[in-house]
């Protein structure tokens, strides 16, 4: 009947609601993912789930994990935050396939860490485009930031944006991988409460 | 004997036997560990937010500075500590982002001057806690961009630092 925690009821008519939505928004961002490196992007079912917030770090392999995240917040008719994180390796590969060639006395890590940043805007932008169309709201992305850390740390960032009052998140989750080359990444999007109350107004599957 | 026991984000834990607790993977929230070197009792909090402006209280108070503070003193005493004996290390707050210009959710609704950083609000309230009990600060390592894990002794309150950057370092 309800989600698994307490702190937000939500049917499981709700939570697979939430799934097909993170699947559509997820979706777009693959394709435009596949269409920047040229190859096949695979996606997991997404998981949509509330959690505490000790357990959120654990969604990407533990909170010392080092991995490279970008975020956004979300502006426009909702609220929340979304988040592309790759695991260091995989974001180097990921960079390594964006940014080619002779870079004529550049600094190739600044290269690198700024076409990270822009493929997550890009790919965290056709998400919420996907949204957006699904409900019929308007997402407007803020400007991405970039960091490379400590898993934990960089959700520190997030939750902080988002737990004022409450003890549980909600968080729906999509796993990417690029096919031939070891790229695995995360995204995940992090609904606020308000938004999370409109968006599934607009599946039709108010909460009560 | 050595056990490790995780302190998850807006969790506390207090022992009064040996053991170490560790909170991995911190931005900007702030690991207060507190000892009484005498009564060897120990606890460790990890803070996610300034303050909780009075909401919340019964609720979680690990999660703010403020109560989490008290709410970690009044848990050692429970646990045979002196309060006067207690004396306390804060490690973390860092900005993990630049944010570009200001970030608005951030700021406080009152409409203050652009605000610092959460992290370092976080270590001010922490501080702030610590003055208004007279629990003496004896080390610190805050603030930055990067992301920290904490091990703390609880017998010895020995604070071990890691880091992926900056290499271990012991307070």
């Amino acid at each position: 009947m309800t989600g698994e925690k307490k702190g937000l009821p939500l049917t499981d008519l709700q939570i697979d609601a939430l799934r097909e939505a993170g699947n559509i928004g997820a979706g777009n961002a693959g394709i435009a993912l596949s269409q920047m490196v040229k190859k096949k992007v695979d996606l997991s079912v997404p998981r949509a789930t509330i959690l505490p917030l000790a357990s959120v770090p654990e969604l990407v392999g533990g909170p010392e994990t080092p991995v490279a995240g970008i975020y956004l917040k979300i502006l426009g008719d909702c609220s929340g935050s979304i988040l592309m994180l790759l695991e260091r390796e995989s974001a180097w590969s990921l960079a390594g396939l964006m940014v080619k060639g002779d870079l004529a006395g550049e600094d190739e890590t600044l290269v690198k860490r700024s076409a990270l940043r822009e493929t997550g805007s890009i790919l965290s932008g056709a998400y919420l485009n996907a949204l957006g169309q699904l409900t019929n709201l308007f997402f407007k992305p803020s400007v991405p930031v970039f960091a490379m850390d400590m898993a934990g740390a960089i959700m520190d960032h997030v939750l902080v944006n988002l737990a004022a009052s409450e003890d549980f998140v909600m968080v729906v989750e999509t796993d990417f991988q690029v096919s031939g080359v070891k790229i695995r990444g995360h995204l995940v999007l992090f609904p606020d409460i308000g938004t999370l109350t409109i968006i599934l107004e607009r599946l039709g599957v108010p909460i009560e | 004997m050595n056990e490790l026991e995780n302190v998850g984000v807006a969790e506390l834990k207090v022992s009064n036997n040996s053991v170490v607790m560790a909170s991995f993977g911190m931005g900007s929230c702030v690991a207060v560990a507190m000892f009484d070197p005498l009564k060897k009792v120990g606890g460790l909090a990890h803070v996610m937010l300034p303050e909780s402006r009075g909401k919340d209280k019964g609720r979680n108070p690990a999660k703010f500075a403020d109560t989490a503070v008290e709410f970690l003193v009044d848990e050692l005493v429970r646990k045979g500590a002196r309060q006067k004996g207690i004396r306390c290390k804060i490690v973390g707050g860092s900005q993990m982002f630049e944010m570009p210009g200001s970030s608005g959710q951030d700021g406080d609704s009152e409409g203050k001057p652009k605000p610092k950083h959460i992290g370092a609000r976080n270590v001010e309230a922490v501080k702030q806690a610590l003055g208004g009990l007279g629990i003496p600060l004896v080390g610190e390592d805050t603030g930055g961009n990067y992301g920290r894990t904490v091990r703390f002794n609880t017998s010895t309150g020995e604070l071990e630092i890691s880091s992926i950057y900056h290499g271990r370092t012991v307070i």
